[in-house]
């Protein structure tokens, strides 16, 4: 029988009742490690840190809607190679997607980590982030959950969520070795703590907790939530399809693109250690430029903007987690998660295969079968 | 006003196709010049990048061509080919590049005859097609 228990929460306080929960994670000595959202002493802003003394966990934050990074990279980095010690992450669900794709492209490994998930209700974007936080940043994120809890909410106090949160239909981790439920929980009471692997289970065992069942209320509430935010990516999708399905859309979608390659940086299924578009196959001679220009009497500067966004469909969209990372770094607000998570949807689909749903499910271009796809050999149809 | 006369660019890999693009040369069998050939060690070598690069230069067609399943000098360089030229199928046409104009067939290399009637039959296929959208329009 798997561990699933109730944690009484006190004052209204939930990040206090998830603290005292690592902290019981971290005096059980199985874990030396844990990785976890706090807020830096010197700024407001909300980042991973790896933290192996149970007084440093003061700090924590892991409700704060705040996204910076997706730390799949970062628990990525942390087991790749064995330690001999165990760690701890807590990870947003589209975290631990992303992991689960790393994983299988043998970018880190699954049996050195514990993975913990909260319910996620979604964030705000890094900007927006900071502007909500104001002061007093724990006493926000208690805010912020307390509005968009019930699932409805979209912003809080005039600030809006990330649209990749808004589309996301994957509020709640499968793959967690140990899920933080509060979706249909009586949060001012009690929140749910429950072992999903044998791991977690094992970890979960040695720590005092009062059992319970899982409410129905929880599947039902989670449920409407995936619905609600099914509908919204299905508009999401119609609409980026109309503003993109052409050359002129395409171009006129990434038109404010500098080539910084910020978007391919902050996305955590981008792995190469040196991507093509940096290498010498791109730093041409001057007299390329020339030579393109006079093929049609003009080019765009930077040149391969649209070849480089195309490039990474191809090379990552079937790895897609739709965690938005890509929007957050643009410096010029294109909305880029719209128009990758769009394709990433055709491909995977295309492919039968979901990202990060589960380590076994091959990633599609790293497989083949023998007779599959002939509908695209031949020049009839 | 003179016809339109596509560009079209087909990666052949080296054991099979481009044996039979040899072949139906010493046999004297004509094809339209239109399909300007790269020659490749294996269609298992085509990056979907190359494919992307000839379309937003301007290609009006991009044919790629191996060993027929089974056959592949590397073994299984030709199934890898199929699912990334699956992959681009499911890409290129959201943005209204016609899944027609990029095609992949299996021509072996005793296939000479084969190989003239195919690439007849696709250039007057993207004759009807017509001039791709980022042959005149600036790519950005």
């Amino acid at each position: 029988m798997t561990v699933t228990a109730k944690i009484d929460v006190k004052n209204q306080d939930i990040s206090e009742s998830i603290r005292k929960l690592l902290e019981d994670i971290l005096k059980t000595e199985i874990i030396q490690a844990i990785l976890v959202s706090q807020h830096l002493p010197m700024k407001k802003m909300v980042m991973p840190t790896l933290v192996t003394d149970p007084d440093h966990l003061d700090g924590i934050d892991p409700l704060a809607p705040a996204f910076p990074v997706n730390a799949a990279t970062i628990a990525a980095r942390l087991t790749r190679k064995p330690i001999g010690e165990k760690i701890a992450a807590v990870l947003r669900p589209c975290e631990i997607r992303a992991f689960i794709e790393l994983v299988k492209l043998n970018q880190a490994k699954r049996g050195n980590i514990i993975l913990i998930s909260v319910d996620c209700p979604g964030a705000f974007q890094n900007k927006d982030y900071l502007k909500f936080a104001g002061q007093n940043p724990k006493e926000a994120t208690l805010r912020f959950y307390k509005k968009v809890m019930d699932g409805n909410a979209v912003e809080v106090e005039g600030v809006e969520l990330a649209t990749a949160c808004k589309a996301c239909e994957y509020p709640v981790s499968e793959n967690a070795d140990i899920q933080i439920g509060l979706y249909g929980m009586k949060t001012d009471e009690s929140i749910l703590v429950k072992a999903q692997t044998e791991a977690g289970d094992h970890i979960l065992k040695q720590i005092n907790l009062s059992a319970t069942n899982e409410p129905a209320a929880r599947q039902t509430a989670i449920n409407s939530l995936i619905t609600k935010r099914s509908s919204f990516r299905d508009e999401m999708f119609l609409k980026t399809t109309e503003t993109t399905n052409s050359l002129e859309k395409i171009s006129s979608f990434f038109a404010s693109c500098v080539n910084c390659y910020n978007c391919r940086v902050a996305c955590p299924v981008c792995y190469c250690k040196e991507c093509v578009f940096v290498t010498d196959a791109f730093n041409h001679d001057s007299f390329q430029y020339i030579s393109w220009a006079k093929k049609k009497g003009i080019i765009k500067m930077p040149t391969d903007t649209l070849f480089y966004h195309l490039t990474r469909l191809t090379h990552m969209s079937t790895a897609c987690v739709g965690c938005g990372q890509c929007s957050n770094a643009c410096p010029n607000d294109i909305p880029i998660m719209e128009l990758f998570r769009t394709i990433a949807h055709v491909t995977q689909k295309a492919f039968d295969y979901q990202a990060g749903k589960s380590i076994e499910q091959k990633p599609p271009l790293s497989i083949f079968c023998k007779d599959e796809f002939q509908e695209v050999v031949g020049i009839n149809d | 006003m003179s016809e339109f006369e596509p560009t079209i660019v087909a990666f052949f890999c080296n054991w099979c196709t481009f044996t039979a693009a040899d072949l139906a040369g010493t046999s004297r069998l004509s094809y339209p010049p239109n399909i300007k050939i790269i020659r490749v060690m294996c269609t298992g070598m085509v990056d979907p990048q190359y494919i992307i690069k000839a379309f937003l230069e301007g290609a009006d067609g991009v044919l790629v061509s191996g060993c027929h399943p089974g056959d592949c000098h590397y073994i299984n360089g030709n199934y890898k080919a199929r699912r990334r030229i699956k992959l681009l199928k499911e890409i290129l046409p959201q943005f209204g590049f016609d899944s027609k104009r990029l095609r992949l067939t299996w021509i072996g290399a005793s296939d000479g005859i084969r190989l003239a009637e195919i690439m007849r039959t696709l250039v007057s296929q993207i004759k009807e097609l017509g001039p791709s959208q980022s042959k005149l329009s600036m790519v950005i």
